[in-house]
This record gives structure tokens, C-alpha cells and sequence, in this order.
């Protein structure tokens, strides 16, 4: 394969990891990674520093407009950056001790029922909305976001647990180089029972924080190589792009479905990595 | 200064710097692309980069002689500060909202960030 080639097939993959990432709030690691290394037979190393750059031009680029037309709430996301973080200095620091291949399998196995409650719960058309628990009402985390033209107030509960889970997001992300999306957006929409819309776009929001906490890293490692980086950024940029415009007007219902599979896809993954010792 | 500005804000400066980045890549992309398209691209195995491409010194030199691979790692290395500048930039705008406990928080994110990059480079 020639230079040339290469860069336009893997940005024709990249454009639609950056769509699903930009509608599930999960980056576009899922697509990536196995595209990478499966089919074009390009070393993991690579493939997790271009991951690594998808997830952060998803997030950038996505959370552009989401945070303009008010889904994404920054004050839920600066909150959680804090553990998210710490998380991924912890994580990153415990992977020299830590056999990740049995973290991978069992997160794979948690995804799986992530997977099944979302595909689940997919029938139920619109969000629960509840009122704000104490400490949300005193961290001032509740908002509004748009629903059909008209604002939609919202209230947020149970933050120690979510911020308890974003934690272990940001530790997941920091051990395995992947995979933190899913359980940031699992921790807002199950345990602190916010939209699922602004769960997903929060995450989104997020995700580019905790992914360049660990830059750093992957690039003086030299994980990220500029001809492999270059066709993943732009292709992720105009996927993302496109998945904000649909975003607005899909229903909920969809997107729980969308986002069901892909993290049905993510488990597969991960269990796999686990059982053959990629991670 | 309210939230819904504080939002509009952010928007932009992620907009900004997700829209300079790419650029920057793009340039780098069309240089490399012109100069190498019928190369073999293979990356089968893990070869480590030449130091020029791995830390922020070596990416602006090579940037700056207009190396192709250079300024592609310097559109990359513009993505990754584009998160870190918007914590800062949260910090500055609860500030502006006289919100300390949320100019706090955002500190200790960007404190945290700083590190971790620190650490890393």
C-alpha cells in the first residue's frame, strides 16, 4: 500500500470513528484501534497514540458545538475532570504493576451489561427527568438543555457515586489507553440520572481533557506518528462534525441504540485484547 | 459574565483551536503527501521516531525547516493544548463570575493536566 492510499483509507475509517464518537460520547478508540491493527497491520503502539489523537480532535471538535448550543454542561464536566484526571495519573502509574489483560476481560464483561441495560432501556422514548439532590442543588450542577426548540430543565443526583466512577474512568483510561468514554457516560446517565443527551455530550466534553492528560507520554514515547496521526485527525474532525448535526435532531432512542452496539463492540474488543495479551 | 457566555466562550476557543490544528496538519499533510505518495506505507512494527518528532523543542525546529512530518507533530501537539488552554479558560471565566468554588475546581483540573504532561515530557 502506498503512502497515498493508506492515508485516504484510514481517513475514510477515521471520519467514521469521529461520527459514532461525536454521537456517543465515547471518542472513536473503538473503531480505530482494531481497524489499525487488523486491517492495515499497523503496530499497536501506533494505533493507541492515533487513538489517542482521535479521541482528543472527537472531543475538541464535537464539544465546539455542543457546548455553544448548551448540551454539554461544563460545570458537571470541570467537576468530574477533577477525578477523571487523577484517575489517568493514577491508572497510567499502576499499569507497570497491574496485569491489565484481566482488568481488560473484566471491564469487557461489565460492558456487556452496559450494553444489554442501554439496548434495554432504548424502548422507554424519553429521558427520566429528576430534581437536584442536595449536594447538586449546593454544586450548582443542574441545568437546562434543548428539547424540540424549547429549554428542558434538568436536575442532577448521587454526584459522590458518579464522581466515584468517573475515578475509575479516568484510571481505566490511564491502564488500558482506552475505553473511559463508556463509563463516563454510564456514570452521569445511570447513577446521576442526568439526559442522556447531555451524559453523552458532557462525556464528549470530558474526554478530551483525560486523553490529553496522558499525551504527554504516548508522544515523547513516540506512540504517535505524524503519517499515521495526520489522515485520523482530519478523518475524525469531519466525522465529528457531520455526528453534531445529526446529534440535535436524533431521538434519544436511537442514540441509546447506537450507542448499545458500540459499546457491545468496545467489550468484544476489550475481552479479546485481554485474552491475547494485547493490553 | 454568566454561564451562557462563558459557554459561547469555550465554544470558540475549541472551534479556534481545533480549526488551527487541523490546518497546521493539513499543510504538513499535503507537503508529506506531495513529496511521498508512492512510498510503502508499512508500520508493522514499533520504530522509535528520531528524538526531532518526540519532544516540543525537536517538533518546532523541524517545524520550522519545514519539515513535512514537523509540522504535522505541530498541528498534533496544537489538538493537545487545545483541552488544556479551554480548563484555563474556564478557570478565567468563573472567575470573571466570582464563582471561587468552580475557579477552584478548575484549577486543581489544570494543576493536575500540568503534571501529568510535565511528568510525561
Amino acid at each position: 500500500m502506498t503512502a497515498l492510499t493508506f492515508s485516504l483509507v484510514v481517513g475514510a475509517i477515521s471520519a467514521l470513528a469521529g461520527f459514532l464518537g461525536a454521537l456517543t460520547g465515547l471518542g472513536g478508540g473503538v473503531v480505530i484501534v482494531p481497524v489499525l491493527t487488523l486491517a492495515l497491520g499497523v503496530d499497536l503502539k501506533y494505533a493507541i497514540g492515533a487513538s489517542l489523537v482521535s479521541v482528543i480532535a472527537t472531543s475538541s471538535g464535537a464539544a465546539a458545538a455542543y457546548v455553544k448550543e448548551g448540551y454539554s454542561n461544563i460545570r458537571i464536566g470541570m467537576l468530574l475532570e477533577i477525578a477523571t484526571t487523577i484517575g489517568a495519573v493514577l491508572g497510567a502509574y499502576l499499569a507497570a504493576f497491574t496485569s491489565t489483560h484481566i482488568i481488560a476481560i473484566i471491564f469487557g464483561l461489565v460492558l456487556i451489561q452496559s450494553a444489554y441495560q442501554s439496548l434495554a432501556s432504548s424502548q422507554s422514548e424519553a429521558d427520566n427527568l429528576v430534581s437536584s439532590d442536595r449536594l447538586a442543588r449546593l454544586l450548582r450542577l443542574g441545568s437546562n438543555f434543548p428539547v424540540r426548540g424549547t429549554r428542558q430543565e434538568y436536575g442532577v443526583q448521587h454526584v459522590p457515586t458518579g464522581f466515584g466512577l468517573m475515578f475509575g474512568a479516568g484510571a481505566l483510561s490511564g491502564l488500558l489507553g482506552i475505553g473511559s468514554g463508556a463509563v463516563k457516560v454510564i456514570a452521569m446517565d445511570r447513577a446521576m440520572k442526568i439526559p442522556f443527551k447531555v451524559s453523552t455530550t458532557t462525556s464528549n466534553f470530558m474526554i478530551g481533557v483525560t486523553a490529553a492528560a496522558s499525551a504527554g507520554v504516548y508522544l515523547s514515547r513516540g506512540y504517535i506518528d505524524p503519517r499515521v496521526a495526520m489522515p485520523v485527525m482530519l478523518g475524525v474532525l469531519a466525522g465529528a462534525y457531520l455526528g453534531t448535526k445529526v446529534l440535535v435532531h436524533a431521538p434519544v432512542r436511537t442514540l441509546r441504540i447506537v450507542f448499545g452496539v458500540v459499546i457491545a463492540a468496545l467489550a468484544i474488543e476489550m475481552i479479546v485484547n485481554g485474552i491475547t495479551g494485547k493490553v | 459574565m454568566d454561564d451562557t457566555r462563558l459557554e459561547g466562550f469555550i465554544g470558540n476557543l475549541l472551534r479556534a483551536g481545533v480549526l488551527l490544528a487541523a490546518s497546521v496538519v493539513l499543510v504538513g499533510g499535503v507537503f508529506y503527501l506531495a513529496l511521498h505518495h508512492a512510498d510503502s506505507a508499512t508500520y508493522r512494527s514499533f520504530a522509535l521516531e528520531s528524538s526531532n518528532l518526540r519532544n516540543l523543542v525537536g517538533i518546532c525546529k523541524s517545524a520550522a525547516h519545514l519539515n513535512s512530518l514537523g509540522i504535522i507533530q505541530l498541528g498534533l501537539v496544537l489538538l493537545i493544548a487545545t483541552p488544556v488552554a479551554r480548563v484555563g479558560l474556564a478557570a478565567a471565566g468563573f472567575f470573571l463570575e466570582r464563582d471561587r468554588l468552580y475557579v477552584l475546581i478548575s484549577l486543581i483540573v489544570l494543576a493536575v493536566l500540568i503534571f501529568s504532561l510535565a511528568r510525561g515530557t
